[in-house]
């Protein structure tokens, strides 16, 4: 049931929560409290926006266990505003064509099941079309 | 530093094996490598291997091994790199023997990926990715590889179809391999008629995953009998690079960085250039992957490599030659099998053993696994020993 890494992860599930390093003002997500780009400890907690444009997509039909119910979805690659790109499925889409540089923004969905009805349900970050203008 | 040399090598065929068990498959693989390389007895044996824990429930492969293929009681450990296993079990052997430490070692790839069913076989490669931010969303190899696909079209303003070389190529290369999965060529119209899987990637992008085993024989040429009945293989260079795990923790997804540097420093430890080379077996885990290890490599600039297989320069007769013997797209993919599938292939090029695929002349070779998109990177230079 994986119950501990669940809880463990869900500041980042829900809200999008990385890091960014004192040293270099890098904005990690991931967190992994070593910057990738200076090398030193980065371990200041940083909420992002959550906005972003689709770096890459693809949809796909044959889903690995766990994620039968989602078949067909869309994962992709999401460019955040902040710098990092983050792996994440595309929802909303109500049949709206997907393209590169396309502005979504991050909402909670439920992410897979877990072992069906005795198990845990798992929710995190998707990413949807951006429905306003600029906030 | 001592030299090495392989000795022996053996491969399975490649396919569906529903009679032959993981210990079954590895078995024939080790005998009949002994064989080839005149009844040496390894010291050592390192395991190539990613889905046995998962698909067929058995860990320690190396007691296992060892003990039902008349290797009893000798050293035995798993090496694992996702798709990169059989090039790092070989580059442990490689360490082992030119350390002077070990006098002959085995390298054995053995894979057997259809005991499950192809979607709980798919979730145990899934967790060669990021398990925490890539597999939980949703994502596999193949999205990662299509996601590749789907920047590179955009970035470079080209079609899918001119992807349709790579594929063409190993399954031309594939009929005249006794040991692949699909002996069979495709022509170009059935590539862009197939079915799109994983947009923008069809059927034909991504190898078929199958079971299968090969070995090597490494040791010194001091130690080779003298009536082995084969030429020998020198290995020059080795080189391991890792990169970011994850595809999202990367600057630049379509560099394939880790490849780079891995061909660079293999190259420079065995004197060469990349371009010295009579054939380069890369990595076709998908037709991207294939294109950007060329890219990557430097035999074309980003976003190019894909003329190479429309000139035909990736065939046999062509100026950097690659899946000679079908790849793993044609071949077959035994997961961390590929490696030493690969090292053999190209041994036996150099040992002008390659049959109806034969390069005329070939001296040297060049042998690249990736582990996922080249998030781990193994390069080997082989050359002829005259």
């Amino acid at each position: 049931m994986e119950v501990p890494r669940h809880w463990r992860l869900r500041q980042q599930r829900y809200a999008l929560v990385g890091e960014v390093c004192p040293h270099c003002d890098a904005k990690l997500f991931p967190p992994r409290d070593v910057c990738p780009h200076c090398g030193q400890e980065a371990r200041t907690r940083f909420t992002f926006s959550g906005r972003g444009e689709v770096y890459s997509y693809t949809h796909m039909s044959d889903a690995p266990a766990g994620f039968e119910q989602n078949a067909p979805y869309t994962v992709a690659l999401v460019k955040l505003e902040e710098g990092p790109l983050v792996t994440a499925q595309l929802t909303d889409l109500d049949g709206k064509p997907v393209e590169i540089g396309m502005p979504v923004e991050m909402v909670t969905r439920r992410i897979r099941s877990d072992d069906g009805e005795k198990g845990i349900l798992v929710y995190g970050y998707k990413f949807r079309p951006v429905l306003a203008g600029p906030r | 530093m001592s030299d090495v040399v392989i000795a022996g090598v053996s491969q399975t065929p490649v396919g569906e094996h529903w009679d032959w068990s993981l210990r079954n498959l590895a078995a024939q693989a080790v005998q009949a490598g002994r064989r080839d390389a005149g009844g040496l007895m390894p010291q050592v044996v390192y395991i190539a291997n990613v889905l046995a824990s998962t698909v067929s429930h058995q860990a320690n492969l190396g007691s296992l091994v060892a003990s039902n293929a008349g290797l009893a009681g000798v050293e035995g450990v798993t090496v694992e790199a996702a798709g990169a296993s059989g090039g790092a079990a070989a580059r442990m052997a490689f360490l082992a023997v030119s350390s002077g430490i070990v006098d002959v070692a085995m390298v054995l790839g053995v894979e057997k990926f259809t005991d499950q069913a192809y979607a709980e076989a798919e979730t145990a490669l899934a967790q060669t990715m990021d398990a925490d931010y890539e597999s939980m969303q949703g994502a596999t190899p193949t999205s990662q590889a299509a996601l590749l696909m789907q920047r590179y079209l955009h970035d470079y303003n080209v079609q899918h179809d001119c992807f349709a070389g790579f594929p063409l190529n190993a399954h031309a290369n594939a009929a005249h391999n006794p040991n692949a999965f699909f002996r069979k060529p495709i022509s170009r119209q059935v590539y862009e008629q197939a079915e799109t899987v994983n947009e923008p990637f069809n059927i034909f992008d991504a190898a078929p995953y199958a079971d299968g085993a090969a070995a090597l024989i490494l040791t010194r040429s001091d130690i080779v009998p003298k009536d082995v009945g084969h030429g020998l293989v020198r290995i020059t260079g080795s080189s391991i690079v890792t990169d970011t795990l994850a595809l999202h923790d990367r600057t630049d997804p379509l560099a394939f960085q880790a490849a780079g540097f891995s061909i660079e420093r293999a190259c420079s430890q065995a004197g060469i250039l990349p371009q010295d080379a009579d054939l380069f077996e890369l990595d076709d885990a998908f037709s991207i992957y294939a294109a950007l290890s060329l890219e990557a490599a430097g035999f074309a600039r980003g976003g190019e490599a894909w003329r190479l297989a429309e000139q035909g320069q990736i065939a046999l007769g062509g100026s950097v030659p690659i899946s000679t013997m079908g790849g793993s797209k044609g071949r077959g993919n035994p997961v961390g099998a590929t490696g030493v599938y690969q090292l053999v292939e190209a041994a036996l090029q150099l040992r002008g053993e390659a049959g109806k695929n034969q390069i005329p002349g070939a001296r040297r070779a060049l042998v690249q696994s990736l582990g996922g998109p080249a998030s781990t990177a193994v390069t080997h230079v082989l050359e002829k020993l005259i």
